[in-house]
């Protein structure tokens, strides 16, 4: 298919590709392990929070994809929405297991 | 089924599923090597027919604005559900006024969350509006927007108390704000219908410089009413959670 | 690096669904069910990411730029607020279900029903 594109524009914050390359891995490497510990960690505020951070490691993986628009979305959703969401459920729940 | 058979079904599909992937990805072209046209295409005539310098807003509003509208509605759809499935049940304030009698004992708010939350409502507020306005210049959008939007309310409710939000944002006014919304994404769409044009064409002009916030025509216009629904939606939504979660130690005062 | 990206996807969508399988909390289940949605948003992105290629907003670079896809973008972008708002219909529906049968394991909200 395509041949790999040389670097098409030299902006003040641009990196080569091996250094991009090497940023996607690690990124993605943190992902995946913070999908499985949300999954394993019990249901609980702790849960919220670690769902939080993978929240913000997903908005840092969707930039260096290079989609700013997609990490402001995953941003807002992520700190915001969901856990204020979560977090009232639990606390409907939880009363009236007491 | 116990939860051991289930285990071992799950796995089981799973290996199938697993199967099946491996088999498409050997298809795929590799990671970066995007072999497509329409990606290079939009990417080049975009800016010359809207100009917009934000090439995924201008996607998103405007070569593809009919799917915009159903993501829309089914953002719409999900507050109105919630505000549905939560609404006050028959018998249901006299059975927790009797079961939950105690009040429940939680420490109050501390006074640095407050000032926090007070002190950064108004910035959030405008960079909100700010998002909701810039969707053809920069990275923001009616999307991103309106949930900052959302945010700001939801600041209020931490820095004071849930009376605070409900008088701020009184159900009325946000139901017609996210029906203003809504019906305004529609309405844009059916006036250029009205034009003789297809539904959804950017028929404003489209302005001379590009990328300013009073150019690309009809985006700018589509973003701003985005962003109204998704804050009305999420305001809504976040504040029939509250009243569930803080119905009952009202009812035991 | 051709296909790691996509193979961690693969990684998230399991784990996604193995919390869902062996889940005992419904609102653990609902989590889990947003990793799996999260899976999808990755997929989309490294389906449309080209290599050395910046990002696709032309106020600063020139226009013939090399960018990546923003078709999978703008879906992405929709899809992270709209699968919140579902979420949020979700919980609504786990918060009515605690209330009328008093526990939200999925293994006895099956048989209660009878």
């Amino acid at each position: 298919m395509n041949p790999a594109r040389v670097l098409a524009v030299v902006t003040p914050y641009t990196v080569t590709p091996g250094l991009m390359d090497a940023l996607q891995v690690t990124v993605l490497v943190l992902v995946a392990a913070g999908a499985t510990a949300v999954v394993l960690t019990r249901v609980s505020a702790r849960q919220v929070i670690a769902l939080s951070v993978y929240g913000l490691l997903l908005a840092v993986l969707f930039l260096t994809f290079q989609a700013p628009d997609v990490t402001l979305s995953e941003l807002t959703v992520g700190a915001v929405a969901l856990p204020i969401l979560l977090l009232l459920t639990l606390a409907k729940v939880r009363r009236r297991e007491k | 089924m116990t939860a051991r058979q289930r285990l071992w079904a799950f796995l089981t599909g799973m290996a199938g599923l697993a199967a099946f992937y491996l088999w498409g990805l050997a298809g795929l072209p590799g990671f970066g090597a995007y072999p497509g046209p329409y990606g290079d295409i939009i990417n080049r005539i975009a800016l010359a027919q809207t100009n917009a310098t934000g090439v995924v807003s201008a996607v998103n509003f405007d070569y593809r604005g009919f799917d915009t509208v159903g993501e829309e509605f089914i953002l719409f759809a999900a507050a109105t559900g919630v505000a549905t499935v939560l609404r006050h049940l028959r018998g249901e304030r006299e059975r927790a006024a009797r079961d939950e009698a105690l009040g429940v004992n939680a420490p109050p708010t501390s006074e640095a969350v407050r000032m926090t939350a007070l002190i950064l409502a108004g910035p959030v507020l405008v960079l909100g509006w700010f998002l909701a306005s810039h969707a053809q210049t920069s990275p923001s959008g009616g999307f991103q927007g309106g949930v900052v939007l959302a945010t700001a309310f939801i600041l209020v409710y931490l820095a004071g108390q849930f009376l605070a939000l409900r008088r701020i944002s009184p159900v009325d006014i946000t139901d017609a704000v996210e029906a203003v919304g809504a019906g305004g994404f529609a309405a844009v769409g059916i006036a250029a219908v009205g034009m003789g044009l297809a539904y959804l064409t950017n028929f404003l002009p489209l302005g001379t410089i590009p990328g300013a916030v009073s150019s690309s025509g009809t985006i700018a216009l589509i973003s701003f009413f985005v962003g109204l629904e998704v804050g009305a939606a999420f305001i809504l939504i976040v504040s029939e959670l509250l009243e569930q979660t803080l119905l009952l130690r009202e009812e035991s005062r | 690096m051709q296909v790691f990206p996509f193979v961690v996807v693969a990684w998230i969508l399991g784990v996604g669904l193995y919390g869902i399988v062996t889940s005992r909390h419904l609102v653990h289940l609902i989590v889990c069910l947003i990793i799996v949605q999260s899976s999808t948003y990755v997929l989309l992105l490294g389906v449309g990411y080209v290599t050395g290629a910046v990002a696709p907003y032309f106020f600063d670079v020139p226009v013939h730029t090399p960018a990546v896809d923003p078709v999978v973008q703008a879906l992405a972008l929709t899809d992270v607020v709209v699968e919140a708002a579902v979420t949020a219909l979700l919980l609504a529906l786990a918060v009515q279900a605690h209330k009328r049968f008093g526990t939200l394991d999925p293994n006895e909200l099956v048989q209660l029903r009878g």
